[in-house]
């Protein structure tokens, strides 16, 4: 048919938006953005096929279409459902939404540990955000979690059964981005569980994106494993020339001092890679040397990352040294003589996988 | 000038009498409120053989706490020291090795950690963030020293000792 595109008129919380049809209410919201986009733990708009698992994005259809102005039943997920010409949405306007939203959490934190002092991924996880907007402060649970006997996937990823929430966006990463897939979730309902068959161990140049994609941090990066905290860290934009085709060679390096830390992609306002990077830029280029630096990356200044980023501070100029004629004044105590902690010949950055107890007694 | 409040009195600028002159009077007045003062509560202890009761919530040096069973109970979070208003405390952190779940209380541990006492001002902060009852503030003052280097308090020093090995 030669017929023009009609675009669909939709309300979210009163706001109009064009879109396209076949749009999802999720998107309508997030090409309106600010507070009316749902959250979303298991959708990913790069990821064909995401969503629809997590819950979180429930929003209230009070107006179904133009058409058929009766509302929807139920809450539906705002991920999976497309927008109808006529609609209107209520997300954060429905306390109805909210409700269900804040019960949607408390699902998702059932089974998922309190280790968030441990775990690698506090402080950039979209699980602790949500549960600290929506959540309510203690769990009502009473029994025992779901845990997992241990699995080694390999040398470069760690993987944590017990935090996931079966958000099934690994999955479609290694399906979608690395040429075999080699990994899936196994068993049904409540058993299930994110695995490699018979235990094979993951080597596919890209599969090191499941780090990124996965919204808690039960795949996380083995050699950043537990060498410092997120929020130590600054963020830098960089890139590089990357021989895959594929790769895009921009990154975001986390680092400390002339050390990296930590590749990761660059992650928009949504928590999703802007695009995907190859395992050789993730997990082999721990050198400043291997990147153009661009610049800090900018961080929502409401996360704990962007703690203690001083942007476009002046530094004072030190008057001693003019009255003192160009002398340097003299240093009293270097803290290394006697700090035993950042000692300059130990590059925490240059260790295969967390540091152990023997690596601080070289 | 325009007067701020209407409390102000002129200084009184008219020549003394005889009997200010002498002084006498206000001698007497002066050593009788210095004798009152003997009988008085006094205000200070003589402080080595004396001390001074501490407060409950007297905020005082660091120590580092271990579980019922002798672990440390840290997993070098890094709460205490994002806390920190002078970024007094830092960490490193390691994973722990299989048989060595009797020393440290999970999987990451603090390998290393110390506070700048020369930095900390014992605002309480590293305590209230801590989610593991990790860093507690004793009744006890940080001790004076000559030499900056006695005031980076490491592990060894923060420490409480183990309450397996005391008992043998």
């Amino acid at each position: 048919m030669a017929e023009e595109k009609k675009l669909f008129k939709v309300k979210i919380d009163n706001i109009s938006v064009e879109v396209e049809p076949g749009t999802t209410i999720l998107n309508a919201a997030r090409s309106i953005g600010g507070d009316v986009v749902p959250p979303a733990m298991c959708y990913y708009s790069k990821l064909q096929g995401s969503g629809g698992k997590c819950r979180t994005c429930l929003v209230k259809v009070t107006k179904g279409s133009e058409a058929d102005p009766r509302p929807m039943p139920k809450l539906v997920a705002s991920c999976r459902t497309t927008v109808m010409d006529g609609m209107e949405v209520a997300n954060i306007t429905s306390p109805e939404v909210q409700e269900a939203r804040k019960g949607v959490v408390e699902f998702l934190l059932l089974n998922h540990p309190l280790d968030c002092p441990v775990c690698d991924q506090a402080g950039e996880c979209d699980l602790q955000n949500l549960s600290y907007e929506h959540g309510a402060e203690a769990t009502r649970y009473e029994f025992k979690r779901r845990t997992f006997d241990k699995i080694d996937i390999g040398d470069k990823i760690q993987l944590h059964m017990t935090r996931c929430i079966l958000c099934y966006r690994c999955v479609f990463t290694a399906d979608q981005l690395t040429e075999k897939r080699e990994h899936g979730i196994l068993g049904r309902g409540d058993a299930s569980e994110i695995s490699t068959y018979i235990h094979q161990s993951l080597d596919n140049n890209f599969i090191g994106n499941v780090i990124d994609v996965c919204p808690v941090g039960a795949l996380t990066d083995k050699t950043f494993r537990f060498k410092n905290r997120v929020w130590f860290l600054k963020p830098m934009d960089a890139h590089r020339h990357c021989e895959d085709p594929k790769c895009c060679g921009k990154t975001v390096l986390w680092m400390r001092g002339d050390e990296v830390f930590r590749v990761t992609a660059r992650k928009d306002k949504y928590g999703e890679v802007e695009d995907f990077i190859c395992d050789t830029c993730r997990f082999d280029k721990k050198e400043k040397s291997d990147w153009i630096i661009e610049g800090p990356r900018k961080i929502d200044r409401h996360s704990v990352i962007s703690q203690g980023h001083y942007v476009n501070t002046v530094k004072p100029k030190d008057p001693l040294v003019e009255v003192l004629d160009g002398r340097q004044p003299k240093l009293l105590f270097d803290i290394h003589s006697t700090s035993e902690v950042n000692r300059p010949e130990i590059d925490l950055s240059k260790i295969e996988g967390p540091a152990h107890s023997d690596d601080f007694n070289k | 000038m325009q007067a701020l409040t209407n409390r102000a009195k002129p200084v009184d600028r008219s020549p003394l009498t005889f009997l200010e002159k002498m002084y006498v009077p206000a001698i007497a007045k002066g050593m009788g409120i210095t004798f009152k003062h003997i009988f008085k509560r006094k205000a200070t202890v003589s402080f080595p053989e004396q001390r001074r009761q501490f407060s409950p919530v007297f905020r005082g040096l660091h120590v580092l706490n271990r579980d019922e069973e002798g672990r440390e109970r840290c997993t070098a979070c890094g709460l205490c020291a994002v806390a920190c208003p002078a970024e007094a405390i830092t960490m490193e952190a390691a994973e722990r090795k299989p048989g060595e779940e009797h020393l440290y209380r999970e999987e990451k541990y603090a390998a290393r950690y110390e506070i700048n006492m020369l930095r900390c001002i014992f605002c309480g902060f590293c305590e209230e963030a801590c989610p593991k009852d990790a860093i507690y503030m004793s009744e006890t003052f940080a001790p004076s020293n000559y030499q900056r280097k006695g005031f980076i308090y490491g592990k060894q020093d923060l420490l409480i000792p183990d309450p397996k090995q005391q008992s043998k």
